[in-house]
């Protein structure tokens, strides 16, 4: 119960700021650039990549310290609405971004990431919600001949999902069972081809360039990053990297069950311009769902 | 090199290098500080600075680095890995597997991971790759009970270590910390001194949430130890840095890739240098 309240207390920090600011009468330019102080810490102790935090202070400094705002009723109040405002639309706007669909069957879906980020929990969650949502016929194929026992991973998540997986074939590569997923989902009238890879890090050049040569045999029509909720400043590295590889179309943030803030989706979405898509909510396949930036900003702010 | 005077635009650049390595603003502000009182106005080098600055990570780091003891009069000395998902517990278990076995220990392996789809086959891998018996149970079957099992049988066996391998958890889920501690309670009715080490996987990528992660766990099943894994990739895991100040727990050993032999000792001094980059201005 203490503990509860510890955590609480730090991330209500920003929470105490910003009802300090909708309590002031009249705002001066100073009292904006102390908040901004505040504001920059709490992005930080977010995990939002330094970076990344410079780039959204200044744009919301310049709004803050407009004349409208300082001689506004309530200024504070505005300051708190142009923070807010601009981490949501920062995060993507309003609403979210659907998988895309919109391509010729079997539409190759192909899963990026670090080691150990979700990517083989998150196919298995793809493949059941669009079997159950959108009554597609999912086949899911494990190219990670890296992970042991991965391959069996997904086949096992395939059968809890009810979906089809491809059968394990003892020493192909990766490119190989790319190609094979892919004549399979076209030779037995797949709507989806999931594609799962092995973890790999953003500094590994020759891993690197085996998803590059998957993506090229595939051209997939959603390249996911799957990134951990817990991310620090790596997200920067990270989300640059595989984006330079492959052209990131999506995130999708897992682990936000936790109590992690968060802030490295900010970053991602900031160097890769690509939209966060989903969210992974637990270790169940029905814990996945559209991403909202309203809720996310709320809790990098800690509000 | 040019040098250049160590002065408040310098301290900054060199706080925001700590921030990047994710100390943290509050532990990289400390830091800060104390390096201030130290170089202050100084004519230095870059690669002086970034030196000296590792100097100064490496003396909060040093208490921490302890490689973790094996008493030999525990029969078995049981293990137990817990952790967040993803972060590296099976296969670090497969790696500690390795060195053991390699130092003429006997280890038995514990798929006390029952719910994660094949977990127990992953581990069981990992015994076929480092010689290791793997003792598994039925799929959902309770952990704990699997532990009380194998410590019987480590002894029967002639087994002198027992590494557990558990499901990986968030700190936040209460029913899943009992469960933790459940695992505990039923070995230690075997051996109320086990277990004898409770170690945590932290991924190196992890931000500020480690704070979190290591003050639950140390909570709820008295962790004895932090290994920290994939040190491998770009990230820099300063968060260590605060949670050697806070949580003083000892590191034993980092994860430097995916490999069996890819387990290292925890270096205070290594880790600090390719924290700050003096690493990279080594000679070659
Ligand atoms: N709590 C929680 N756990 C998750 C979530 N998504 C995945 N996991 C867990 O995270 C761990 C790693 O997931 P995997 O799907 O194996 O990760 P991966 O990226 O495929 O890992 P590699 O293939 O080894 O790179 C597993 O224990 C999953 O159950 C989530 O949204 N919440
Ligand atoms: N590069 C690198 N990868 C690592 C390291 N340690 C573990 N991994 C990888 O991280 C991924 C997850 O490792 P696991 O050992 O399955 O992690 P876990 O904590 O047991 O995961 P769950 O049981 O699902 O919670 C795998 O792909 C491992 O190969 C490391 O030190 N370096
Ligand atoms: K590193
Ligand atoms: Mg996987
Ligand atoms: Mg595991």
């Amino acid at each position: 119960m203490e503990r509860v309240a510890m955590f609480d207390a730090l991330s209500g920090k920003l929470g105490d700021v910003f009802d300090r600011l909708r309590r002031r009468g009249a705002l001066s330019e100073s009292d904006v650039i102390e908040a901004m102080r505040d504001i920059r810490l709490a992005l930080l102790e977010a995990d939002v990549a330094l970076p990344v935090v410079r780039d959204f202070i200044a744009k919301v400094r310049l709004q803050a310290v407009g004349a409208e705002v300082l001689r506004a009723v309530s200024p504070g109040q505005q300051v708190v609405k142009i923070v807010n405002d601009a981490l949501v639309d920062a995060l993507g706007g309003e609403g979210a971004v659907p998988l895309n669909l919109n391509a010729a069957s079997p539409i190759p879906f192909l899963m990026v990431g670090l080691q150990g980020s979700g990517k083989t929990t998150t196919s298995g969650k793809i493949a059941l919600l669009l079997k159950e949502k959108q009554r597609k016929k999912v086949l899911l194929a494990s190219l990670d001949t890296q992970r042991p026992a991965a391959q069996l991973q997904l086949a096992q998540l395939a059968e809890r999902a009810g979906v089809a997986s491809l059968p394990i074939v003892p020493g192909e590569t990766p490119v190989q069972i790319a190609r094979r997923a892919m004549e399979t989902g076209r030779r037995e009238v797949f709507d989806v081809v999931i594609l799962d890879t092995a973890g790999r890090l953003a500094i590994d050049q020759a891993l690197m360039d085996e998803v590059k040569a998957i993506r090229d045999v595939t051209a997939p029509a959603e390249t996911l990053l799957v990134v951990d909720a817990m991310t620090g400043q790596d997200a920067l590295a990270t989300a640059t990297a595989f984006n330079e590889a492959v052209s990131i179309t999506g995130i999708v943030m897992t682990r936000l069950d936790g109590d992690a803030r968060g802030g490295a989706a900010l970053s991602m979405r900031a160097v890769t311009g690509a939209p966060i898509k989903l969210m992974g909510m637990g270790e169940k396949l029905d814990a996945l769902e559209p991403f909202h930036p309203e809720r996310i900003a709320g809790r990098i702010l800690g509000m | 090199f040019t040098k250049r005077k160590l002065d408040d635009a310098a301290l900054e650049e060199l706080e925001d290098l700590l921030i990047t390595a994710d100390l943290g603003p509050a532990a990289a502000a400390r830091v800060i500080r104390a390096f201030r009182r130290t170089r202050f106005g100084q004519d230095v080098s870059a690669p002086e600075i970034r030196a000296s600055l590792a100097e100064e990570v490496a003396k909060i780091l040093a208490p921490v680095a302890q490689p973790l003891a094996i008493d030999r009069s525990k029969n078995p000395f049981v293990i137990l890995m817990v952790g967040v998902n993803g972060t590296g517990k099976t296969t670090t278990i497969g790696k500690l597997a390795q060195s053991y076995a390699e130092a003429g220990a006997r280890p038995l392996l514990v798929a006390g991971d029952t719910f994660r789809a094949a977990a127990v086959e992953q581990l069981q891998v990992w015994g076929e790759r480092t010689g290791a018996p793997v003792m598994t149970g039925p799929a959902n079957a309770d952990p704990a009970g699997l532990a009380f099992d194998a410590i019987a049988r480590a002894r029967r066996d002639g087994h002198d270590i027992v590494l557990i391998d558990t499901a990986g958890r968030l700190h936040n889920k209460a029913a899943l910390m009992e469960e933790l501690r459940k695992i505990i309670r039923v070995i230690r009715k075997q051996d109320e001194t086990a277990p004898h080490a409770v170690l945590l996987t932290l991924d190196a990528t992890t931000g500020q949430n480690a704070i979190a992660q290591v003050a639950t766990f140390k909570e709820m099943v008295d962790l004895t130890g932090l290994i920290v894994t994939k040190l491998d990739g770009s990230a820099r895991a300063g968060v260590v840095v605060a949670l050697a100040e806070t949580a003083a727990l000892p590191i034993h050993a980092v994860g430097v890739g995916e490999q069996a032999a890819d387990l290292r000792p925890f270096d205070a001094t290594e880790f600090a240098r390719a924290l700050t980059g003096a690493d990279a201005d080594r000679p070659a």
